[in-house]
């Protein structure tokens, strides 16, 4: 069985006359350790996807199951556990916490489970380390450019070793040597087993990707 | 990192709004502190001046007639054929339940002496505890031994008795040891003698006319020394002289309500301030609540770091506002009593009473706030950036 399967994901937004369908039935199978590229227009629906995905967003109808867990048939509170330990999220706009240090940024998911100081930091160290930014670990978010936050964005979502990475559009606020440099290093996340479903408008961060689901007013319209 | 490096590092980053948060709580507590320290030291000092009051409480014989005598002015005379209490039955004061709290019994037995042409009341006491039954009293001169006499300055006047001098009473001579200075009561027009010279004069050999009782009822109340005198002595009138002090003490109890009022209405506002900073720092801080709830913190690890935030500034400010509260209590006693006695002592049960409070009004007040940020909706704060 695959490792993510989505069945007839419909999300629908507001009542009766005032209901928009952002999402209108879309399925699909992942296997773990693809790398997954989301592309459309805007108002496509790929962050609605992403954030269904991302069990942050239950469905109107539908399923979904990411290793044979069915996911929103669990609580809340479930869920929550299983974003910290089946998800990494990787946002546009970085979403760094301005007052905690690029270390203390990436340590973040550990804040809540138990573990030794020495070991959290060890782990947070070794994650910013493969994105090539423990020299900066005591900076704060604003004293580092857009490049290194996305970089620090990535090592807060692997700190933790989840088996699937979501990132929605990690290019999109980065020159195209950055967006390069971004990219080549989620293809070698992609290359040491994780799953990822990225978002993207960018056709050249889309290469990087094994498979596309092109998706258009709130359907599939193409896999590649 | 922990939960709780992140309220800190929240707090240091948010100073203004923590400041505003602390100094909301600390002006609660520093208020509250205040008055009940201004409050304890002022009725521990009214408390204090009841022991310098002397006799509080009077033990009198019990009779069928009514005074004659009202505002020092008395019509149809003396009359002295009351009934009489045993002096022996007085040892039974000492084994009431309360018997600490007195500080003094003296037996009183009064006759009318006759000197110079002049009718003179004069008072057998026991003036081993005449400094704590009559703290008032300025004597030139000296206490009387088994035959002198102690003057009111009045009676001396009028019987135009110089210390050293004597007087006959009956068949004894008795010499005046001494003369005590105005007191402006009726003591002034009194003779004092031993109370053995004065039973042998007035032939009362054991029997007293009545006793006076100081006692110290801080932790007691006056009327249940009363009660447990009169139950001593079923044959005794027990009577509490207390009106001056329970005046002060129903003022003070006046001023202890209307305290206790200003100072809820103060943690009112006090709660309502961190109330209104907590929903504001929840809003700003939406974003954040977004990614701490997306990467896998459930409601109550954010809970918990809106509780710790709000601990961590109501527990300064209770720490803060009790040492400003005894501060602002020690200047409010200078400006506001006569008294240079009083002190404001550190009290532990206050000092954690007031920590205790700040920390309950700070977290009951963030509740909301918490659970407000709980409740955010993680793709919705997301979605809402």
């Amino acid at each position: 069985m695959s490792y993510i399967v989505a069945e007839n994901l419909v999300k629908k937004y507001g009542n009766g006359n005032a209901t928009v369908t952002a999402i209108g039935g879309i399925s699909f199978k992942i296997e773990a350790g693809e790398f997954i590229g989301v592309m459309g227009e805007s108002g496509a629906g790929k962050s609605t996807l992403l954030s269904v995905v991302g069990a942050m967003n239950a469905p109107t109808s539908g399923s979904l199951r990411v290793d044979e867990i069915d996911v929103y048939s669990l609580s809340r509170e479930q869920r929550a556990d299983f974003r910290r330990e089946f998800l990494g999220f990787i946002f546009q706009s970085f979403h760094l916490v301005p007052y905690l240090t690029v270390l203390e940024n990436v340590m973040l998911p550990l804040a809540i489970i138990k573990a030794g100081k020495h070991k959290k930091r060890d782990l947070a160290e070794q994650a910013l380390s493969q994105v090539g930014l423990l020299g900066k670990a005591h900076r704060l978010p604003n004293q580092i450019s857009g490049g290194e936050k996305e970089r620090v964005a990535i090592a807060r979502s692997i700190v933790n070793e989840p088996p699937v990475l979501l990132a929605d559009e990690p290019t999109g606020n980065l020159d195209s040597k950055t967006s390069s440099e971004i990219m080549n290093l989620l293809q070698s996340l992609n290359e040491q087993g994780m799953t990822i479903i990225m978002v993207t408008h960018s056709h050249e961060s889309a290469k990087y990707a094994q498979r596309i689901l092109q998706v258009s007013d709130g359907v599939l319209v193409g896999k590649n | 990192m922990t939960l709780k490096e992140i309220s800190i590092r929240n707090l240091i980053r948010r100073k203004g709004k923590a400041a505003f948060v602390l100094t909301g709580l600390v002006i609660g507590v520093t208020t509250v502190v205040a008055i009940i320290s201004f409050v304890e030291a002022m009725t521990s000092d009214i408390n204090h001046k009841l022991e310098k009051y002397g006799a509080n409480i009077l033990i009198v014989p019990k009779t069928e007639n009514l005074t004659l005598s009202y505002g020092g002015l008395s019509l149809g005379g003396v009359s002295f054929e009351m009934e009489e209490i045993q002096e022996t039955e007085l040892t039974r004061v000492e084994a009431i339940k309360n018997a600490r709290n007195i500080a003094a019994l003296g037996p009183l037995v009064l006759g009318v002496i006759q000197v110079n042409g002049h009718r003179v009341l004069m008072a057998g006491v026991n003036f081993k505890v005449s400094g704590i039954l009559k703290p008032w009293w300025r004597v030139q001169g000296e206490l009387p031994d088994e035959n002198g006499v102690l003057l009111g300055t009045e009676a001396a006047r009028i019987l135009n008795l110089k210390r050293g001098e004597a007087l006959a009473v009956g068949e004894k001579t008795l010499r005046v040891t001494g003369i005590i200075e105005p007191t402006g009561s009726q003591d002034d027009q009194l003779a004092f003698a031993r109370l053995a010279t004065a039973q042998a004069l007035f032939n009362k050999n054991g029997r007293v006319s009545m006793a006076e009782v100081a006692a110290l009822c801080k932790d007691c109340p006056i009327e249940e020394m009363v009660r447990q005198i009169s139950e001593a002595l079923p044959g005794a009138k027990v009577m509490a002289i207390q009106q001056v002090v329970k005046g002060r003490m129903e003022a003070l109890a006046q001023f202890k309500k209307f305290s206790f009022g200003i100072s809820g209405v103060i943690m009112l506002i006090g709660s309502l301030v961190v109330l209104v900073t907590m929903m504001g720092s929840v809003r700003e801080r939406t974003d954040e609540i977004g990614i701490f709830r997306a990467i896998g913190f459930r409601r109550g690890h954010v809970m918990k770091i809106i509780f710790l935030e709000a601990g961590i500034v109501s527990g300064l400010a209770g720490f803060i506002g009790y040492f400003l509260g005894l501060g602002v209590a020690k200047v409010a006693i200078e400006f506001f009593s006569e008294s240079h006695s009083i002190s404001v002592p550190f009290d532990i049960q206050l000092a954690a009473a007031s920590l205790g409070v700040a920390l309950l009004v700070g977290l009951l007040s963030s509740a909301y706030p918490a659970l407000m940020a709980a409740r955010l909706d993680p793709n919705e704060a997301l979605r809402a950036l």
